[in-house]
């Protein structure tokens, strides 16, 4: 029973401590330019998560990270490191602009295939990457990264030419009404229920069927998963697929489940970094699905608090982002746990 | 045996860049100026793969280089300003680099970190720093240009009718590359670097500490990952933005993986990806070909090249045995 505990509690503290060395960091980097990281971080933490409408934008802000984190987790389970989330979100959100904006169907139907398509897109956008792994052997570090720029070019002149609204040449045209998601409070949207049922779907595919056995099993050890009949090629195109679904829904949750825009603008700042945002909130989760949605809830009250902390303190918001960066290098070390361990014993 | 295969592959790539040259010279486009964006463009992502192959031979990966390129290409505008010179920009940002290289070299041989991640890490604290040190210093988002006085300048050879400029940081490159080609597999030196990336049990058993190694070689990567940095600004754009470094520590990552770790290699890897990229700014510019040619296209060509160039090179290298895992004295 204890064991059991300790298996389930070490990750936690594990994560803690990184949260708190990269919080830690974060105010010194604030020091060095002369700002008060107490009450940087007060207003931040205020902003986040003192009152309802803080904590409704909190998790409006962490609806597209559950999936992004997604990405990134089942890439990890398959022993992959798939960064690719960033552009396949973009074609997500193209794919929800182009179905949600410029064709006309019913009500429910419209919300439906956009979302679909989106995410189709995505998961279209992955496939090079996979092919390439599994045909040539290219690291998928280097080759996402390179999809993820085209990504960005191609998404940018599409919005800039073909889907551009008329008379704002800033941004694609709006997701219509039929294929809006019906707003809860300020900007969060019901998309946030299909983002948390589409973590558990992923948590069941990975925990509760073959292919995901598979998958894990590929990801633990391919030695083994080998003689136990498992195939590491179908293992990788898996994980690259609902990975690509995954980002495209978190592309189409910024078209059809934010107001007020409900579209994709062309300098892509409405997208930007929530794929690579992603990484951090997947490793802070420890790489399950579940951890990701709580993870992202965290790290969403940081992306909003953030905005007060600029606001009230003048300390830029992009610091949340090198703070992110920071616990993600903490978490690379496995013993740092038995480090601060060992320190308090002596 | 492998030296005829390399041998093929220069071959190979002098055949399809006169081929190319001569293209575009019937395009009407100008070769000299082609060459020098391409040289420019060759420069950081040069000097960075070479450091990576310095660093993977010693058994240790930095996917990291995005990072150490954003970070120094910001702090090396600033360290310019500061000392009101480029060249103290451009030596700086090599320093803060090596600090980075150091930093990390610490976090991978002591702390026993994961690579990769702890690499990723750099790159994504990098996606938060360099907006946040733009915005803290300059009080600007956008792009900032600092003074054309400040720009550490090329040199200027006359050629026939025009000229033909090439920056000191690029000759320094091609020198480097041949420098730690040298390093690798004519000195003492070089064979604890290779052994402690192959077989760091030796290195330690012969009383040669791997940490040592692993720690310098991250240092110098850094350093010259830096320099590639604060170069951008100083030596190429005038001007600093937050997506200054536009995937090239990826690009530079590709590089080494084509390379299999041989820092001449490199070299050509790193001339290959960045004329592709010097190609797209001559085209995006060219009258004839800019109206039929999307801009969006162009600025995709040089990761699509990286692409398919990584494809059809790629499995055919071995890697050293102990890359990418810290080493554990048992």
């Amino acid at each position: 029973m204890s064991k059991r505990l300790g298996a389930t509690v070490r990750p936690l503290v594990e994560s803690g401590i990184a949260v708190l060395i990269g919080i830690v960091a974060g105010g010194f980097l604030m020091l060095a330019f002369g700002y008060d990281p107490i009450r940087a971080y007060t207003a931040l933490l205020i902003g986040a998560f003192g009152s309802t409408a803080g904590i409704l934008e909190s998790l409006a802000f962490a609806t597209p990270l559950m999936v992004t984190a997604v990405t990134f987790a089942v890439g990890v389970r398959a022993a992959l490191f798939n960064i690719g989330a960033e552009g396949q979100m973009y074609l997500g959100a193209m794919g929800a602009t182009i179905v949600g904006g410029a064709i006309l169907l019913p009500a429910g139907l419209h919300l439906i295939t956009a979302t679909i398509f989106a995410m189709c897109l995505g998961a279209l956008w992955a496939l090079p990457a996979a092919i390439l792994k599994i045909w040539r052997g290219v690291h998928e570090v280097v080759s996402t990264i390179m999809l993820n720029w085209m990504a960005f070019w191609f998404v940018t002149y599409l919005v800039r030419t073909y889907f551009g609204e008329p008379g704002r040449a800033e941004r694609a045209i709006p997701a219509l009404p039929t294929a809006r998601y019906p707003i809860i409070g300020e900007t969060l949207t019901a998309m946030i229920l299909v983002v948390v049922a589409f973590c558990i779907a992923v948590t069941i595919l990975l925990w509760r069927t073959g292919i995901g056995f598979e998958l894990r099993l590929v990801g633990d050890n391919p030695q083994a998963a080998k003689y136990a009949g498992g195939s590491s090629r179908r293992a990788i195109l898996v994980s690259f697929l609902v990975g690509g679904l995954a980002a495209g829904l978190a592309g189409a949750s910024q078209i059809l489940g934010r107001p007020p825009s409900w579209t994709l603008y062309a300098t892509m700042g409405n997208v930007l970094n929530l794929g690579f945002e992603g990484i951090g909130v997947a490793l802070i989760g420890r790489n399950h699905p579940v951890g990701g949605v709580f993870a992202a809830i965290f790290y969403g009250g940081l992306s909003h608090g953030g905005r007060f902390m600029e606001y009230h303190v003048g300390v830029a918001s992009e610091l949340v982002d090198a703070i992110n960066g920071i616990i993600v290098i903490a978490l690379a070390m496995p013993e740092i746990v038995a480090i601060i361990r060992r320190r308090r014993e002596s | 045996m492998t030296i005829p295969r390399r041998l093929q592959w220069y071959l190979i790539g002098v055949v399809v860049v006169s081929v190319l040259m001569y293209v575009i010279s019937l395009a009407g486009l100008g070769v000299p100026r082609l060459i020098e964006t391409g040289l420019l463009a060759m420069t950081p992502l040069a000097l960075a793969a070479i450091g990576e192959c310095l660093n993977e031979q010693a058994g240790t990966v930095n996917v990291g280089m995005e990072g150490i390129f954003l970070i120094t290409a910001v702090l090396g505008v600033y360290w310019a300003e500061v000392f009101d010179s480029g060249l103290y920009g451009l030596l700086l940002g090599s320093a803060t680099g090596a600090v980075i290289g150091l930093v990390f070299g610490l976090i991978c041989v002591y702390g026993k970190a994961n690579q990769v991640i702890a690499g990723m890490g750099l790159n994504l604290l990098a996606l938060g720093l360099g907006p946040y040190l733009l915005m803290s210093i300059w009080a600007f988002p956008g792009i900032h240009i600092f003074p054309r006085e400040l720009m550490f300048q090329p040199m200027y050879f006359s050629m026939g009718d025009g000229y033909f400029s090439i920056s000191p940081v690029t000759i320094a490159a091609i020198v480097l590359s041949v420098l730690a080609y040298l390093l690798l597999k004519r000195t003492l030196l070089g064979i604890r670097i290779r052994a402690a990336g192959e077989n760091p049990i030796a290195v330690d058993v012969a009383g040669v500490s791997v940490g040592h190694i692993r720690l310098s070689m991250c240092i110098v990567g850094g350093a010259l990952a830096g320099l590639g940095g604060a170069f951008m600004p100083l030596g190429w754009f005038g001007g600093v933005v937050k997506e200054i470094s536009a995937g090239r520590g990826f690009i530079a990552l590709a590089a080494v993986v084509f390379a299999g770790l041989e820092p001449l290699l490199a070299l050509v890897a790193a001339f290959i990806f960045g004329f592709s990229e010097g190609l797209a700014y001559t085209v995006v510019v060219s009258p004839g070909v800019k109206e039929i040619v999307p801009f969006y296209f162009v600025q995709m060509a040089p990761y699509a090249v990286t692409l398919l160039v990584l494809t059809a090179a790629i499995g055919r290298k071995r890697l050293p045995r102990a890359l990418g895992r810290p080493y554990v004295r048992e």
